[in-house]
Order: structure tokens, then C-alpha cells, then sequence
């Protein structure tokens, strides 16, 4: 299948930061040299073998790479189908996947010779991980939350707090993501000249996708080893949840040329076929925001949709451009999972593998199981459990309890 | 000729200084915006900047932010801001320059929209998130049309990107005075300057300045270094702090006057308006 089919590694993006007709650089005249700074910067650095040594270094003893492959067993079982495989990103340094891409950024900011680092978070995990970062190397760190999000999210502001960051509310539009993401745009217009962006995911201008990419490959890098060692040979499928998508994407990115099928599983919320829910491509259409061509939760006129989703790290009306290309290149499928079946998705994993996963990951989890059940024990799938749950629990609970669920 | 490159040419003959005003299309509503679009024009406004309200204006600063939001409350779309135009021009001569987010026009439909600005007597379309680099299908559908893709510049932009970014434009170039959002104000009148004049060392079309200008002081430091002015943020607060549409047209007015006022006060050194 492979042979048949046109390669995608190193494929894209195009030189103009295109990925086929997405992604590029839909900003104002202000950002634009910052950006083909930031370019060149990363260029040079990805090339560099201090620099990759240095990052290379940091996984290991501070993030805490490789993360292990895990088969589990008991939950494969008792559903009688498909082996699940869980790629254990939730027992990375700060509970999620988070980190692969701040070390990275984090040190290309020091490269730069940037004292200053900004970043928006929704639910607090990439903020989280930032102000991590932004402690381990000395630098200032300002990030920005939407206000709904600081009363949703009270144990990440704490942390970050503790970890010296300080919080901005965000009271403008919804007061979620999106807000935050406009407004760390706003200042880093003003203070372009001595701040680095740390944009959290594969959205963004050019080269925010590529090069979040490039530094989450590691997870697909890692899994592409463990999985011929445990298993012999390749998955059937990878399956991994999608806000931005950048755990997804590095997942899938060291795959892209093999024969595993990939499902995107995106944010089904209520249902797709209510206004609530979180699914850029499942229900969604193309347009420019926050400096990419790609997916976006739209109406008629343009104007841009509050997201809706269980998981605040999945609610996001928009989707990396990379994502774009590859559905609509149909390398990827994409596929919605609503807030009660990653719920229990969620439960099931704790109950038979004591683990614990990320809401975010439940989604991604819930459509495995689905998939392992019309699959017969021969296959295998790959999952990313993208982060762990601790943060989630008080919201679970507080659904369960309003649910009567529980 | 394009009604802009006529107003910049009969400025240069009156050796005047062009006032730009940038209002919200529908803010606070349709026929209350209809009615402070004409006021402005009346009373001394050059050239209108009509932005269209988005749901994410990531380069306006809380100012114009809350001008979308009011103005999208009020039911605005582009489709709304094309009639809008169209009324606002069976009144004037006034060039317009449609000031919007790429996503309106991109969802809107290229070439439709391309149809609509022409059809609307709309002059200049200015796309604050679409640099050169993504505008080849914009360029595409405006090329038979008497329409000016107006650029704008930062005082991050290097020269040789100064060029580039000319060569393609038409009607003027924006440059903006400072890094930031719109209508922050801190105008640093000395560094304005300087970038004024290297730009125009670069620069063969008309150069107008934005981005926090708001004052009668302002307009009077500045207009020497410049062909136009924009003002955007200092109009729109009249219309957020109004509390009758009945007096409002007449408070911009007031506020154009003064604005004009401190821009002919002062005389023009030689190297202004350049060309028309």
C-alpha cells in the first residue's frame, strides 16, 4: 500500500508554509517578521547538533522520555476484540504531551536570546507546561486564559501561579481558548521584539504547525520502536483525539508513509448534530483564523462558533492545517466522540487498568473500544493516551453527579 | 480615475493632508451607522475606512473589539456591510475602503464579494490578515475591477520587504505607528517620524499613518510627515459613550472638525504627498 501511494514525510509544508491548500500565514504586516525570524531560527536549529543534543537530553532527564508502550491486557479482554496498545503520554513530566513541544520552544527561545516567553491556554495544560519551562530556563512568562476558563480550571492557575507565571484573564468574545489565543496575538504584536510565542499546539502561522510537529514526532518516533518490539510488526490503526491535534499529529507524522490505518477523533460534545460540540472537520468548513487556512466551527457569514466540548483542551473551534490536508488527502479519517461516550470510556480504563486518563484522551480511548469490538484478536490498535485525569476529576464528578451516572 | 487616487490628487493641489476615518460597519446599529457615515463624510472625513464586524478582530485593541461586538448584536454581516456601502455612496463621492478579516470575504465567496464591492461603489479593500504572500486569489478576482488593494506596513517591516509589499499595491500605503493593536494610543511622535520619512524613501504611493492617533495635537504633530491620517479608535468611542443616535451624527461631527482642525493648522514640508 505504501509503495502505491505518494509520500507524505517531508512532504509538506510547501516552502510557503502551505500544507496543499492550508495552514500559511494569514496575519497582520506586524507578526510577519517575527515569523520568518522564528523560521530561520528553527531551521537552523533542528540542523543543529548542540541544540538537538541539548533537547535530546531534556526529554530524557526532564520530561521523562521515552514514555513506555503499554499493552492493556485486561481491557482488551474483556472486549474480546482488537489488542489495545496505549502510548502513556500521561506519564510524561506534567501529565501530558504538553511538554515535548515547550522543551523544545523553550530552548529555541534561549537560542534566540528571548528572556520573555507568552503563551495561551484553555485548559491550563499548555500554560502549565509553559510556566514549567519558563521556570527551568529563567525566563519571564506571561499566559493568557480565558476567563471562563480561570473559574473552570482553579488548580492549574494555581500551579502556574506557584511556578511564577502570571495568569491574564481574557474577558473579551466567549472568554475561552480562542479568546486567549486572540489576545496573546494582541500582545505579542506589541511586544514582538523581545517575546517568544509559545503557541501550544499544531495551529498558528507558519512555522508554528511544522514545527510542533517536528517536536511531538518523538511520541510516533518512540511508539514506531515499541510496538515492532512487543509486537513484531506495525498496528493495524493509530487512534489519537484532536483538538488543535497536536498529540495526534505527532503520533501519526513517523506512520504516514506505512499501511496503519489513523483515525482523528474529534469532539462530539452533545452530538454532531447539535450546535454544541468541538468537531472542526467532522462538522465544520475551511476558512482563516489565527494566522492558518484550515478547518474551522463557522456560521454562513464567517463569523466564528463557540466550541463545545466535555474536555476544555479539546474545545477549540478550529484544527491544525496539517489535519486539514491529511483528511482531505483521506490519509487520516475523522471521527466525532461525544461527551458521554468518552465519560465512559474514561471509567472503563480506570476500572480495568488503574489508569487514570485525560478527558482528552478518553475520546480518543471510547473510539478504540468502539473499533476494538468489530475487530477480531489478529489486529492491533495504537492509542495515545495524551494525558493523565488528575485535573479532570472534580469536573467528572461534578457530571456523574448532575448525570446521575455515577 | 479610482476616487481615491482623485482625493489624494485634489489634496496635493490644495497642499492638504487627507483625513481618513475607520467606523464599524452597523455599529451600534444599521441605520444609526448609515446616519454617522454621512456625518463623518459632511464634516471633513477624506476617505472612510468601514470595518466589518468579525467574531475574533485580532489586530483591534478593546475599542473597535467592542464596536464588532455591538455591531454583530445588531445583526451585521459583510452581505449587510455591502448594502450599507451602497447607501452610504447614493449620497457621496467619498472613496470607501472596505477594512475586514480575510475569513468574511474567504466565506463570503471571492468572487461574489468581488462583485458586491464593485456593485457597492466600494473603492479600496483592505484585508488587515491577508499579506501579499496569501493574496494571489484576492488579487485574482479584483484584477478587471477599479478596486485598490490597500497594504498596510509596521514599523517591524524591513525595506526590502517595504518594496515587495508596494509593488503589488494600489490608492495608499497604511503604515503602522507603533507595534500593537489598534487605538492604544502612546504615539512616540519622534520615532513616527523617523519611520514616516524611511518608508517614503521606499514608498511611491501616498503614505498615511494609524494606529492611535486621537487627538487635535496628534493630528496637528503628525499630519507634516504624512499624505493621510487614519483616526478609528477616538470616532468609535463617541459611538460606544453615545446615549442618543438623534445627537450622535452630530457628535462625530464635532469631533471630525476638531480633528481637521489641528491637520490644517499646520503647512507641509516639500517631501509630503509625494504623488498622487
Amino acid at each position: 500500500m505504501s509503495n502505491e501511494r505518494e509520500k507524505i514525510i517531508g512532504a509538506y509544508p510547501d516552502p510557503s508554509g502551505h500544507f496543499g491548500k492550508f495552514g500559511g500565514r494569514y496575519v497582520g504586516e506586524t507578526l510577519i517578521t517575527a515569523l520568518s525570524e522564528l523560521e530561520e531560527a528553527w531551521n537552523q536549529a533542528r540542523h543543529d547538533t548542540d541544540f538537538m543534543e541539548e533537547f535530546g537530553t531534556m526529554l530524557r532527564n526532564y520530561a521523562a522520555r521515552p514514555t513506555p508502550l503499554y499493552y492493556a491486557q485486561r481491557l482488551s479482554e474483556q472486549l474480546g476484540g482488537a489488542h489495545i496498545y496505549l502510548k502513556r503520554e500521561d506519564c510524561a513530566h506534567t501529565g501530558a504531551h504538553k511538554i515535548n513541544n515547550v522543551v523544545g520552544q523553550g530552548l529555541l527561545a534561549k537560542y534566540m536570546g528571548k528572556t520573555k516567553v507568552i503563551a495561551e491556554t484553555g485548559a491550563g495544560q499548555h500554560g502549565v507546561a509553559t510556566a514549567t519551562i519558563a521556570a527551568r530556563f529563567g525566563m519571564e512568562c506571561k499566559v493568557f486564559m480565558g476567563a471562563e476558563d480561570i473559574r473552570r480550571q482553579a488548580p492549574n492557575v494555581q500551579r502556574m501561579k506557584l511556578l511564577g507565571t502570571e495568569v491574564i484573564p481574557v474577558t473579551s468574545g466567549t472568554s475561552t481558548l480562542k479568546d486567549a489565543m486572540s489576545e496573546a496575538l494582541r500582545y505579542w504584536v506589541a511586544e514582538v521584539r523581545d517575546t517568544f510565542y509559545v503557541i501550544g499546539t499544531v495551529s498558528g502561522p507558519h512555522p508554528y504547525p511544522a514545527m510542533v510537529r517536528d517536536l511531538q514526532r518523538v511520541i510516533g518516533d518512540e511508539a514506531r520502536v515499541q510496538i515492532q518490539e512487543q509486537l513484531g510488526r506495525l498496528p493495524e490503526m493509530l487512534i489519537a483525539c484532536v483538538g488543535g491535534g497536536s498529540n495526534a499529529m505527532g503520533l501519526f507524522y513517523p506512520f504516514l508513509d506505512d499501511s496503519c490505518a489513523m483515525v482523528g477523533v474529534e469532539a462530539a460534545g452533545h452530538g454532531l448534530h447539535t450546535p454544541q460540540h468541538a468537531a472542526s472537520i467532522c462538522g465544520g468548513s475551511p476558512g482563516a483564523l489565527h494566522g492558518a487556512m484550515t478547518y474551522l466551527l463557522q456560521n454562513d457569514d464567517g463569523q466564528i462558533h463557540e466550541a463545545w466540548s466535555i474536555s476544555a483542551g479539546l474545545d477549540y473551534p478550529g484544527v491544525g492545517p496539517e489535519h486539514a490536508l491529511l483528511h482531505e488527502l483521506k490519509r487520516v479519517r475523522y471521527e466525532g466522540i461525544t461527551d458521554n461516550e468518552a465519560i465512559d470510556a474514561f471509567k472503563m480504563l480506570c476500572r480495568y487498568e488503574g489508569i487514570i486518563p485525560a478527558l482528552e484522551s478518553s475520546h480518543a480511548l471510547a473510539f478504540a473500544i468502539k473499533e476494538a469490538q468489530t475487530r477480531t484478536r489478529d489486529d492491533a490498535l495504537l492509542v495515545c493516551l495524551s494525558g493523565r485525569g488528575d485535573k479532570d476529576l472534580e469536573h467528572i464528578m461534578r457530571y456523574l453527579a448532575e448525570t446521575h451516572k455515577g | 480615475m479610482n476616487r481615491i487616487d482623485k482625493t489624494f490628487a485634489d489634496l496635493k493641489a490644495q497642499n492638504k493632508t487627507a483625513l481618513i476615518g475607520f467606523l464599524t460597519a452597523g455599529d451600534p446599529d444599521f441605520d444609526t451607522s448609515l446616519e454617522v457615515l454621512k456625518a463623518a463624510c459632511e464634516s471633513g472625513v477624506d476617505i472612510i475606512e468601514l470595518g466589518i464586524p468579525f467574531s475574533d478582530p485580532t489586530s483591534d485593541g478593546p475599542v473597535i473589539q467592542a464596536a464588532s461586538e455591538r455591531a454583530l448584536q445588531g445583526g451585521m454581516s459583510l452581505g449587510r456591510s455591502f448594502e450599507l456601502a451602497e447607501k452610504l455612496r447614493s449620497v457621496t463621492q467619498t472613496p470607501i475602503v472596505l477594512f475586514s478579516y480575510y475569513n468574511l470575504l474567504f466565506k463570503y465567496g471571492l468572487q461574489r464579494a468581488a462583485e458586491k464591492l464593485e456593485a457597492s461603489g466600494i473603492d479600496g479593500v483592505l484585508v488587515v490578515d491577508l499579506p501579499p504572500e496569501e493574496a494571489h486569489d484576492l488579487q485574482a478576482v479584483l484584477k478587471d475591477k477599479n478596486i485598490h488593494i490597500i497594504r498596510l506596513a509596521a514599523p517591524t517591516t524591513t525595506p526590502e520587504r517595504l518594496r515587495m509589499l508596494t509593488a503589488g499595491a494600489g490608492g495608499f500605503l497604511y503604515l503602522i505607528t507603533r507595534t500593537g493593536v489598534t487605538g492604544t494610543g502612546g504615539l512616540d511622535y519622534a520615532q513616527v517620524e523617523e519611520e514616516a520619512a524611511a518608508t517614503r524613501k521606499v514608498c511611491t504611493l501616498p503614505l498615511c499613518l494609524g494606529f492611535g492617533i486621537s487627538t487635535a495635537a496628534d493630528t496637528a504633530r503628525l499630519a507634516p510627515m504624512a499624505d493621510g491620517l487614519v483616526v478609528g479608535s477616538a470616532l468609535i468611542r463617541i459611538v460606544a459613550e453615545s446615549t442618543d443616535s438623534k445627537t450622535l451624527p452630530a457628535q462625530i461631527s464635532a469631533k471630525v472638525k476638531e480633528l481637521r482642525s489641528g491637520m490644517d493648522s499646520t503647512t507641509k514640508p516639500e517631501y509630503a504627498v509625494t504623488q498622487s
